[in-house]
């Protein structure tokens, strides 16, 4: 297992996409810091990169180095390696590189400008937001052979969980405004990785009051030991449940 | 060795083979022959596993393929059009599969690679190679564990004359040690001074299994060639009576 890791790390080196990206993320992190005397706004500025652009980075990125390694697959694959070991691999490789470049580009400036408590949950957010669209990335990728529609499936969940979903979430609430909708709230968030992400930081950054009777109840759920579980909880079933359905559909699939 | 019983396969409506069941046996070359589309490849990918057949089974001595992937330490596959990771250079392409198989080869073969002169192109790049070079390096790898199955996809296409002399030698020589081999390739001279027995597809059924001299007597072609190409263009099928049609045809000839 660990030598076709090995071997999605050499190539993942050598296209220098993910160094970029790490370069990216430094760059901005720096002059987020940079700018503001406070680091608790540099890290308010950080929060909409690790929400917005790592999943989009996660997705494009993965989908595509899934398309361009086909060849890679299909050598290994008649050669006398599982294919549930193979796609794992792949996960592996690519979700570490991720990682990585996230724990260098933020992680660093973050740790050198003292983001403490809420800097932490920042980065195991972001973290965890690579893992999870790495593997939505998977998913779609060994749905379609095609690699436009593959990447096309790939930007729609971008679109679909960074931006359409609060839309329709906020749809909801309004419709139904004359409920208490507390507890639905929640469940809702649940749906939404990124969400969930969203509101796990936010809360570390004290700021709930201005979420109003919802930011009261979310302090109160994920404030607490059991919500910060919680949270992570439900981010690792995002994670599992994508892969698991990945690997499912490759076992079966012709190449 | 390889145990094949009414396998089906469909993409879609197409169906790519229909109950097909053959047995194939070490020390045999088998050439796999039929129109463009009527089954080879397909066939060939079932019994590597790249392609799961919808119903069938396919036993590699005797144990069932099916989610099995042991069985590969013991093929060799040279396919139709071999792609590797870009950046990788030929002496990494060679180092990464000897190191994924480590365990499956008694005895590393690496006599095509002196044979094709790659030696002082080792440390070329996969992307800078043309065609035939990659089709070399396909063809070193097929080989390199010394595995007592082989299956080639059109070994010969693409490499220049004295190379594609040299495969045909190897060929010949892995057969003589008692491997099985199996080939599908349009050049029919090849198959004439390689294979022992024809295998004919059409539509994704097997038409016939035969020694190769069998063929000859009943077409009454001394030449493989011609007696393929009657056999594509609707002449009768050995074994069939003729019809009228091939009576027409056999009159215009004598005259």
């Amino acid at each position: 297992m660990n030598k076709v890791i090995k071997y999605v790390w050499l190539d993942i080196l050598q296209n220098k996409i993910v160094l970029a990206y790490t370069v990216f993320l430094l760059g901005a992190s720096l002059s987020l810091f940079g700018l503001e005397s406070n680091p608790a706004k540099g890290l308010l500025g950080l929060l909409n990169i690790v929400l917005l652009v790592v999943p989009l980075i996660s997705l494009t990125f993965t989908t595509i180095h899934f398309y361009n390694s086909y060849e890679f697959i299909e050598l290994l694959l008649a050669q006398p390696i599982p294919r549930t070991q193979l796609l794992l691999s792949e996960f592996a490789g690519v979700a570490s590189s991720l990682v990585t470049a996230l724990l260098v580009g933020v992680g660093l400036p973050v740790a050198v400008f003292g983001g403490g408590l809420t800097g932490l949950a920042l980065l195991g957010a972001g973290v965890l937001l690579t893992m999870v669209f790495v593997a939505l990335a998977f998913l779609a990728a060994v749905l379609t052979r095609d690699k436009s529609r593959g990447i096309g499936v790939a930007l729609l969940l971008w679109f679909y969980f960074a931006l359409l979903y609060d839309g329709l979430v906020l749809g909801v609430l309004f419709a139904f405004s004359e409920y208490p909708l507390e507890k639905a709230t929640l469940v809702l968030t649940t749906l939404n990785p990124v969400d969930l992400a969203r509101i796990f930081i936010l809360l570390q950054m004290d700021i709930s009051a201005l979420m109003g009777y919802t930011g009261a109840l979310y302090e109160d759920f994920f404030g607490s030991a059991l919500g910060s579980v919680y949270a992570l909880g439900v981010m690792v079933v995002w994670v599992a449940v994508p892969l698991g359905m990945a690997v499912r559909i490759f076992r079966k699939k012709d190449l | 060795m390889i145990d094949v019983r009414h396998l089906q396969k469909s993409f879609g409506p197409l169906q790519a083979l229909n109950d097909l069941s053959v047995r194939l046996d070490s020390g045999r070359a088998v050439s796999l022959l039929g129109p463009n589309g009527s089954g080879k490849t397909t066939f060939l990918k079932c019994l590597l596993g790249l392609v799961v057949p919808d119903s069938g089974e396919i036993c590699f001595n005797g144990k069932p393929i099916r989610n099995d992937w042991a069985y590969r330490e013991q093929v060799g596959y040279m396919p139709q059009f071999g792609r590797y990771p870009d950046q990788l250079k030929i002496r990494q392409v060679f180092a990464m599969m000897k190191d994924l198989r480590k365990n499956s080869a008694p005895r590393l073969d690496e006599e095509l690679i002196d044979a094709f002169g790659l030696l002082p192109l080792l440390d070329k790049p996969m992307r800078s190679l043309s065609g035939g070079t990659r089709q070399k390096v396909s063809a070193c790898l097929a080989f390199l564990f010394d595995p007592p199955v082989l299956i080639l996809d059109e070994p010969t296409a693409g490499l220049d004359p004295l190379a594609a002399e040299r495969l045909k030698a190897k060929i010949q020589r892995e057969k003589e040690r008692g491997k099985l081999i199996l080939l599908t390739s349009h050049i029919l001279s090849d198959l004439d001074e390689l294979t022992t027995d024809l295998m004919y597809l059409q539509d994704g059924r097997l038409q016939f299994f035969q020694p190769i001299g069998w063929l000859k007597t009943r077409t009454g072609e001394e030449k493989l060639g011609r007696a393929i190409a009657r056999l594509m263009s609707g002449g009768p099928l050995p074994g069939q009576e003729p019809t009228e049609n091939d009576r027409l045809f056999s009159t215009v000839q004598t005259r």
